[in-house]
């Protein structure tokens, strides 16, 4: 029985991407450095899941030009994709769902590929174990997840998303167990301290921790999306805070102005929407 | 040429920034004190930015890990592949030996008076913009943490100091940490010239320092989207910073 198999994982990030920045893109970075360096996981795949329009945040333009972004922006990355399910579905999708929806998606995809195993042996010959494993492990392919079992999916986040677990009625709770008991999450935060403490503080997240990684984010790297908007809004420069492809891309089709900031003014973001439908009925 | 412009923009003063360092390697950060520093002095109505140089620091300063120039310069070189403002000048590395700042800020002024008139970079679009009659200013451009240095004692000559934020200007870049209201409360030299020293506000805290960048090279980890990918793949094309305290 091997036990020195890494386990496959593939990272997916969620959120506005609004728009994407090199923040977003650094998250990936170190967190798969991260995961590498343990020598217990390897990560094949980073997945950019904008969420859909339904999501209803302010300023949350269309997530027709938030995916082309995203799309420019990983368009040199030889691991980093954008998957535009979620962004596409009628209704705003919980973070579990669109874990469970990946998840389920790898393991057909490993289905398909034990399904064409038998061309791989030759038949009458016996292989040595250790042979097999020196060939798999000079490829990159999905025929490794044979022997080494589903790619696992783990939810990639920075701090304030682990934090807006303790935002009132803005998680279910079986939805925080599903994503930090069944899939895990990583994430990435200069205050380890403080996220530390805030795992410590959950009963849910405190007995999910060997599932919760903490990667620590060195040098402060603050590109948020809300700050690129303001900076186009008042006409200042965002090149090299986000892909230049990117960048080209919002001034050529005027992407950010007070206009769109101000979209969706007044509308209750969708999951505390369903959560005070569902506490009424 | 100059018929259609608003006085306004005719009026302005055509500043050309300069940058020394060790650029060692170049980052996405030291770009961003060119672009920040720009939208500052547009924004004072008095300004108009019409060119940026990068000039990397003379291998005989003599700095811990300095790889080679001829690198340092080609790094940036890359770097600016896709500015259409900034460029870089090789004049201080190929020098015999370290020349002051000073020195290498009057070395571009006259460079810049003996190429008048100054063609016109093309600025953001948006108006038309006249060969200026004025002479450029050259201003130096740098990070609150070199404003600091000016406190050290016996590394920079007062009279250096004098010189550059009187003749020249100094335009700062703010970096967390960093207090340079009161650096320059705390010299008479700089209280006595602050008005041609401008602090430019990042509003984007990005700490990203070429230490940094050469340790997690150092470590073979990722550094993408900390620097240009140019960048990155000439270092990984040359080895450089693959050990800790490269020579």
């Amino acid at each position: 029985m091997e036990n020195s198999e890494k386990t496959e994982v593939v990272l997916l990030a969620c959120g506005s991407f609004n728009p994407i920045t090199n923040m977003h893109l650094r998250l990936f970075e170190l967190a798969k450095d991260y995961m590498n360096g343990t020598g217990k996981y390897e990560v094949i795949k980073g997945i950019i899941s904008p969420v859909g329009d339904a999501y209803k945040k302010k300023g949350l333009i269309s997530a027709h030009h938030r995916v082309i972004m995203a799309q420019l922006a990983t368009k040199n990355s030889k691991w980093l994709e954008v998957d535009t399910w979620e962004s596409l579905q009628q209704d705003w999708i919980e973070t579990a769902t669109v874990l469970r929806h990946h998840q389920e998606k790898l393991e057909a995809s490993s289905r398909d590929h034990q399904q064409d195993s038998p061309v791989l042996e030759r038949p009458g010959r016996k292989r040595k174990w250790a042979e097999q494993r020196q060939d798999f492990s000079q490829k990159k392919s999905l025929e490794q997840t044979k022997t080494k079992g589903v790619p696992k999916v783990k939810l990639l986040c920075g701090a304030d998303f682990l934090e807006s677990f303790g935002v009132p009625n803005l998680w279910k709770g079986e939805d925080i167990t599903k994503i930090v008991g069944d899939y895990g999450l990583i994430c990435v935060t200069r205050a380890g301290n403080d996220a530390q403490k805030f795992i410590y503080e959950s009963d849910v997240l405190w007995k999910h921790q060997n599932n919760i990684h903490l990667v620590n984010e060195w040098i402060t790297n603050d590109i948020s999306s809300t700050k690129i908007r303001r900076a186009l809004r008042r006409g200042q420069s965002i090149r090299y805070l986000v892909p230049d492809l990117v960048q080209e891309y919002i001034e050529k089709h005027s992407l950010y102005s007070s206009e769109s900031e101000e979209r969706n003014v007044g509308v209750i973001l969708a999951p505390l929407q369903r959560k005070t439908a569902e506490a009424d009925t | 040429m100059g018929v259609n412009v608003p006085d306004k923009m005719k009026s302005r003063i055509p500043v050309v920034l300069l940058a020394c360092g060790s650029f060692n390697p170049i980052t996405n950060m030291h770009l961003r004190l060119f672009e920040v520093a720009r939208d500052h002095l547009h924004q004072t109505g008095r300004y108009q930015v019409i060119g940026g140089i990068i000039s990397p620091v003379n291998d005989n300063y003599g700095k811990k890990g300095l790889v080679a120039a001829r690198h340092r310069v080609a790094m940036a070189r890359l770097a600016l592949q896709t500015s259409d403002w900034i460029q870089v000048d090789p004049w201080e590395s190929e020098q015999v030996q370290w020349t002051e700042t000073v020195k290498v800020l009057r070395h571009h002024h006259s460079e810049l008076l003996r190429s008048l008139p100054w063609k016109e970079g093309p600025d953001q679009g948006k108006v038309d913009s006249p060969a200026p009659a004025a002479v450029p200013e050259l201003k130096l451009l740098c990070g609150a943490d070199v404003l600091k240095t000016f406190q050290t004692p016996n590394l920079w000559k007062d009279t250096h100091i004098q010189e550059i934020v009187e003749k020249f200007g100094l335009v700062c870049v703010d970096r967390a940490g960093h207090d340079p209201k009161g650096y320059i409360l705390g010299s008479p030299i700089l209280q006595r010239y602050q008005d041609n020293i401008h602090l430019a506000r990042e509003p984007v805290q990005n700490e990203i320092s070429a230490t940094y960048i050469r340790w997690a090279l150092g470590q073979g980890q990722s550094v993408k989207y900390l620097l240009p990918d140019a960048v990155i793949a000439y270092i990984k094309e040359h080895d450089l910073y693959a050990s800790p305290g490269e020579e």
